[in-house]
């Protein structure tokens, strides 16, 4: 066969091959290369709407004097500082639950906490506003069990609100990660947690050491898929807060103040461009991190 | 059975009965919410209602419910086909005709799953307004149709496909397009399966961008008008509710009815 795949048949490969590709990758050149690379070039320009003028490193110097950039940056790492570990050990705790299979209605309970992630993010926004309301569902349930005897303002005191909005990620969030784990244990011997189990070791050491050490590629994986997620946090908070990210700005991420500077008022679009490439660094660099961080340890 | 063996099956059962609860209370919150008037809905009542007829109706007054459905619709569906379509040939091009060239290609386009879209929206938008596609479907497909994930699904599933159906193909004189389109699609339709699922999902749900680029009544989607009926100084929950039961109804519907290929389609990225 090697014989014959020169001259003309290993053109006729090679052509081919590059004509399968070629969709893809003149689509992604023009809607996702193209536009990376001149939202850099924007990020060297200010002023507004369509009169832009060469500022250098302006823009840089205007993020440090920005209150509301640092405050959105604050906050955005606060969400996933807080958040995506939380979803994470809920997700697994969850997951090696629902791998027992001797425990009766398994499917009801794996469908039931899987179905949250079918929502569309602008649906469960919504309803979580409505639930969440000073006199709403939540705080009257709270108080029916004795846990407060004044409402909470989840809408308009800032710390409730990140609270709000870390609840509303976990609760969507969580069954997406569970899915993934599961999968993962599904895979692993069950023998090992037989042996286990007779040698006497309890449930938590078996988790701990059997269960978490087997999924570290794939809890590597959704850590980094949640990460750059909560990192690009947008419907939520703009559909809690009526795009406002507030009260006070307390709940305003990176994303709604790239949006808020670009489509609500008159465009900045260079410094616009700045902080997207802040988020597009800190991806990049916790990707990084994480992988390195799993790669050390093995 | 001992007694502790009892007691940890209990707390198993406890645990995701709590968590099964939480899990499902929102979709009965919004079942219940709809039958409700809107004071009823932010003072908490959690009994069934009567306002079901009116809140109904004046949804359909305040929104052109059929046209709105069909933006959603025509827009997921198209492009999701478009999609499919577009990452397969990719998947199957980048897996069947490997070369080191092609392979370095691969590794770029994998890069960008971590580009975040925050840092394309502002010129993309450029793009539209420059081009005249603002407030377009269009322009609400072509940036979503070429997906580094699905290039990625595809690729990982073409690896299964049994090589000798190709070469016998070839042998029958098959030209490579007519391989991929008689033999790789049929073979491999459980993946298909899958991934329409999946990116139906995401291009149904599809916000911030169509936030951006849809700006009048008559081309915007049902979660943009959820949004917005939402985000009123005095929102009408009652209404809003009736909105959220529509948005989340389709997808609902292709979980239920496909499950298994929801499943496999997320599971695509890890196996």
């Amino acid at each position: 066969m090697a014989a014959g795949k020169t001259g003309g048949l290993k053109r006729y490969y090679d052509l081919n091959g590059w004509l399968f590709i070629a969709p893809s990758l003149i689509l992604i050149s023009v809607f996702l290369v193209f536009p990376i690379i001149r939202s850099l070039y924007l990020s060297f320009f200010s002023g507004k709407g369509m009169m832009m003028k060469f500022a250098g490193f302006g823009n840089v110097v205007r993020l440090w004097n920005d209150p509301v950039f640092l405050q959105a940056l604050k906050n955005t790492v606060t969400f996933f500082v807080v958040q995506v570990p939380i979803m994470i050990v809920l997700a697994l705790l969850l997951a090696s639950v629902l791998n027992n299979d001797r425990l009766k209605f398994i499917g009801f309970f794996r469908t039931a906490i899987f179905l949250p992630c079918v929502a569309s993010l602008v649906a469960y926004s919504v309803l979580f506003k409505s639930m969440f309301s000073v006199d709403g569902v939540v705080n009257q349930a709270l108080f029916a069990v004795g846990f407060i005897d004044t409402p909470i303002g989840w809408l308009t005191e800032p710390f409730w609100a990140k609270v709000l909005v870390i609840l509303a990620i976990t609760w969507r969030w969580t069954g997406y990660n569970m899915i993934f784990y599961l999968a993962a244990l599904q895979n692993i011997d069950k023998s090992i947690y037989e042996a286990a189990r007779i040698d006497g070791v309890p449930a938590w050491a078996r988790f701990l050491y059997i269960t978490i050490p087997m999924l570290k590629p794939v809890i590597l994986f959704t850590t980094i898929i949640s990460t750059i997620g909560t990192i690009q946090l947008f419907d939520e908070v703009y559909n809690l807060t009526e795009g406002r990210g507030g009260p006070a700005n307390a709940t305003i991420t990176l994303s709604l103040y790239i949006y808020n500077l670009t489509f609500r008022f008159m465009p900045s679009f260079g410094y616009a461009a700045t902080i997207s490439y802040v988020i597009v660094l800190m991806v990049a660099l916790l990707s990084f991190l994480q992988f390195y961080a799993a790669r050390d340890r093995s | 059975m001992n007694v502790s063996r009892f007691l940890t099956t209990t707390s198993q059962y406890a645990f995701l009965g709590v968590a099964a609860f939480l899990s499902l209370f929102p979709f009965l919150w919004m079942l219940i919410s709809s039958t409700n008037t809107s004071i009823d809905i932010i003072s908490g009542r959690m009994g069934l209602g009567d306002a079901l007829r009116t809140n109904v109706a004046n949804f359909f007054t305040l929104v052109d419910v059929p046209l709105v459905f069909w933006n959603s619709a025509k827009v997921a569906v198209l492009a999701t086909l478009l999609t499919i379509l577009v990452s397969s040939l990719a998947g199957y091009g980048f897996e069947m005709f490997k070369s080191k060239a092609r392979d370095r290609i691969y590794s770029l386009v994998l890069l960008t799953l971590m580009v975040p879209f925050a840092a394309l929206m502002i010129p993309l938008f450029m793009m539209m307004a420059k081009t005249g596609l603002i407030n377009t479907h269009v322009a609400i497909m072509l940036p979503t149709i070429a997906s580094a994930f699905i290039i990625f699904y595809f690729r990982q599933s073409t690896k299964a496909f049994p090589t000798e159906l190709r070469d016998a193909a070839k042998v029958d004189g098959l030209k490579e397009w007519q391989i991929f389109l008689y033999i790789y699609v049929p073979v491999m339709r459980s993946t298909y399966a899958a991934a329409f699922v999946i990116v139906f999902m995401v291009n149904w749900n599809n916000y911030l961008w169509p936030l951006i680029v849809l700006q009048s009544n008559d081309t915007k989607t049902i979660t943009l008008v959820v949004s917005s009926l939402a985000s009123a100084y005095y929102p009408d929950y009652g209404v809003v509710m009736i909105g959220t039961i529509l948005a989340t109804l389709p997808t609902l519907l292709v979980f239920f009815v496909m499950q298994r290929q929801f499943v496999q389609g997320m599971l695509g990225s890890v196996k």
